[in-house]
């Protein structure tokens, strides 16, 4: 396998420089991606958190540009199609893979997920 | 044997067909040269005993009378569609083993039209990267030179159609992610309209974007191949309602007449010179065909990077909230409660970049933050799709750069995410619209890198998007061009 040292692009910077603004008006918090890591229920240690607050400040400094625009009376657009979401008849269309299904799991029994105890 | 190797998907059919080669021989001729090339660490799954007994089967059907231009041709799967005989890992330790009980619809419809599988192909960890250095399973070299990234995240299926130790290759795109590792390999890469392909098996990212599509020599194997992956399934709750195409339809028609249009803001300070000569050069050979190429503005376009990370982490952070150590996937040895396990899990299954865009995503879908980003980028997005059917009004196709630079060498952005976002600019737009686009190869850039030309066309327009393409491969010969050792 290749190994490489991981290092950053120091000339892309030059030929974009709109896409790194040295200011973030509201930059995170280390509380703020120890706040989000808990909401995405990722585990997170002190020196990753750390890594990830200068990251992310960099993704939303260039993600502040779009905040920019004017947007007055655009519609969303959620769907390059649009359209609703499609209903189908109310039946049982799902072959039996149980037992495929339950082979991926990490632990099981008797046809059951098993996890830690919940309740007490 | 290795004058096989480089034939096309249409070659291959006709000596199928004509019963001068067998899908067997085919499926073993390949699966040696994916033996012989295993450091260009394309392939994550390779199980010859399953490959051949699809080629016996694809044998046995041509035997009993069965025709069809793909039936014996070999083929491999990028490891985002789920195979019941291979193990889906999208890359990640989470899904390390993982055997689906089902196919996804593509693998379906290819099998259904009698291609042989060869094995699953290497990719960034679920798809998210542009330089396949995000697999947990190590980053896939480029055949023109291993020194460089084969982009990503089709950087699998790009490095293994350039190598052609596969005629063809699916792939996804989300934001570049089957046009950028074409252009960085010097292949044809194909991007059809937004809902066209099933999603159905495809491990998700970002649900409004993943599009299916091919790695393959030409655009003619493109049209011939696509054909059987379009068409409404009703397991996917976005599919297009419209029946399948023949995309090969458009392939004979000159291009005389056609109106190309060239975006201007594709072609402003960032863009390298290598490839910007590339690119105007393919133009001129466009205007020597009597296609009349005609200035374009998408002015937001520069904005689809913004706008696509905040969209594409958004869904992300809610398709892989999915993965939590409990039914399949990575759970971790040492935790404590269950929502301590859960994250443990997480941690540990998931690598650096799905970790960090699932921290964007729950943050701008947070209390207080949806309406300032993910409203927000909602409606930049329906500006930038707008601008492009105000282009169509003026032009048939539109075409540019694919990627700013040439292929760039391994770690060169890896510690500077939003430096490594920028190798999408020009892809995204087109992502964000969920237009038909893709990637030619047109040439040759700094240190001999292949450079792309990029291609899209309006809603369901895959046809005469694939016949601008093939047109010009009937004038050229870049995309005969293989690297040396293959």
């Amino acid at each position: 396998m290749v190994t490489y040292e991981a290092s950053s692009d120091q000339a892309i910077r030059l030929r974009f420089p709109w896409f790194f603004p040295k200011i973030l008006p509201m930059p995170l918090a280390i509380e703020d991606v120890a706040r989000i890591a808990h909401l995405a229920r990722i585990h997170i240690s002190d020196e990753e958190a750390q890594r990830t607050l200068a990251q992310l400040n960099d993704i939303f400094a260039m993600i502040e540009q779009m905040r920019a625009v004017d947007t007055t009376g655009v519609e969303p657009m959620a769907h390059p199609l649009g359209g609703s979401q499609r209903l189908r008849d109310d039946v049982a269309t799902e072959p039996d893979w149980r037992e495929a299904a339950m082979r991926n799991a990490p632990a099981h029994e008797n046809g059951l997920f098993l996890v830690p105890k919940v309740i007490e | 044997m290795s004058e096989l190797a480089q034939s096309s998907v249409a070659e291959l059919g006709r000596l199928l067909a004509a019963k001068q080669v067998s899908a067997v021989e085919l499926a073993e001729l390949f699966l040696a040269r994916i033996d012989a090339h295993r450091d260009l660490n394309a392939f994550l799954d390779v199980r010859p005993e399953a490959t051949l007994a699809q080629a016996r089967d694809a044998d046995r059907r041509r035997a009993q009378g069965e025709t069809g231009a793909l039936l014996g041709v070999p083929m491999a799967h990028k490891d985002i569609f789920v195979t019941r005989e291979w193990a889906s890992t999208a890359s990640s330790k989470m899904l390390e083993g993982y055997m689906s009980p089902f196919d996804a619809t593509v693998v379906e419809q290819l099998r259904t039209a009698g291609m042989v599988c060869l094995g699953k192909l290497n990719c960034d960890e679920f798809a998210m990267g542009s330089s396949n250095e995000n697999s947990a399973y190590g980053p896939v070299l480029n055949p023109w030179d291993k020194g460089a990234v084969p982009g990503g995240s089709s950087g699998g299926s790009s490095a293994a159609v350039a190598a052609r130790i596969a005629p063809v290759a699916t792939a996804t795109d989300t934001g570049g992610s089957i046009r950028e590792p074409a252009a960085f390999t010097g292949i044809t890469g194909t991007k059809p309209t937004y809902g066209r392909p099933s999603r159905w098996g495809m491990i998700a990212f970002a649900s409004s974007l993943d599009t299916a599509g091919l790695m393959t020599h030409s655009a003619e194997d493109a049209a011939l191949v696509l054909s059987s992956m379009l068409g409404f399934d009703p397991k996917d709750s976005t599919s297009v309602d419209r029946p399948a195409e023949d995309c090969a339809r458009d392939l004979a028609k000159p291009v005389k007449g056609l109106r190309i249009g060239v975006p201007k803001e594709f072609f402003g300070a960032g863009l390298s010179p290598d490839v910007e000569q590339a690119v105007r050069a393919a133009l001129d050979v466009y205007r020597g065909l009597g296609a009349e190429i005609r200035e374009i503005s998408l002015p937001n376009a520069a904005l689809g990077i913004p706008v696509y990370y905040v969209v594409a982490p958004a869904e992300c952070s809610s398709n892989l909230s999915r993965f939590d150590g409990v039914r399949y996937g990575h759970r971790a040895k040492h935790h404590g409660d269950l929502a301590d396990m859960i994250k443990r899990s997480r941690a540990e299954g998931l690598g650096p970049e799905p970790k960090r865009r699932i921290l964007i995503g729950a943050y701008v879908l947070s209390h207080g933050y949806y309406d300032a980003y993910y409203l927000k980028a909602q409606q930049v997005r329906r500006l930038i799709a707008d601008e492009f059917q105000r282009a169509f009004t003026e032009c048939d196709v539109i075409a540019g750069p694919v990627t700013t630079t040439v292929a760039f060498g391994f770690g060169e952005k890896a510690a500077d995410p939003v430096s490594m976002y920028l190798a999408d600019l020009y892809t995204v737009p087109g992502s964000l619209a969920g237009i038909p686009s893709m990637s030619i190869p047109c040439g040759f850039g700094d240190k001999g890198r292949p450079v792309g030309l990029q291609l899209m066309a309006n809603y369901f327009d895959e046809a005469r998007m694939l016949g601008a393409a093939h047109q010009y491969q009937l004038a050229t010969d870049w995309h005969k061009r293989v690297p040396a050792g293959f």
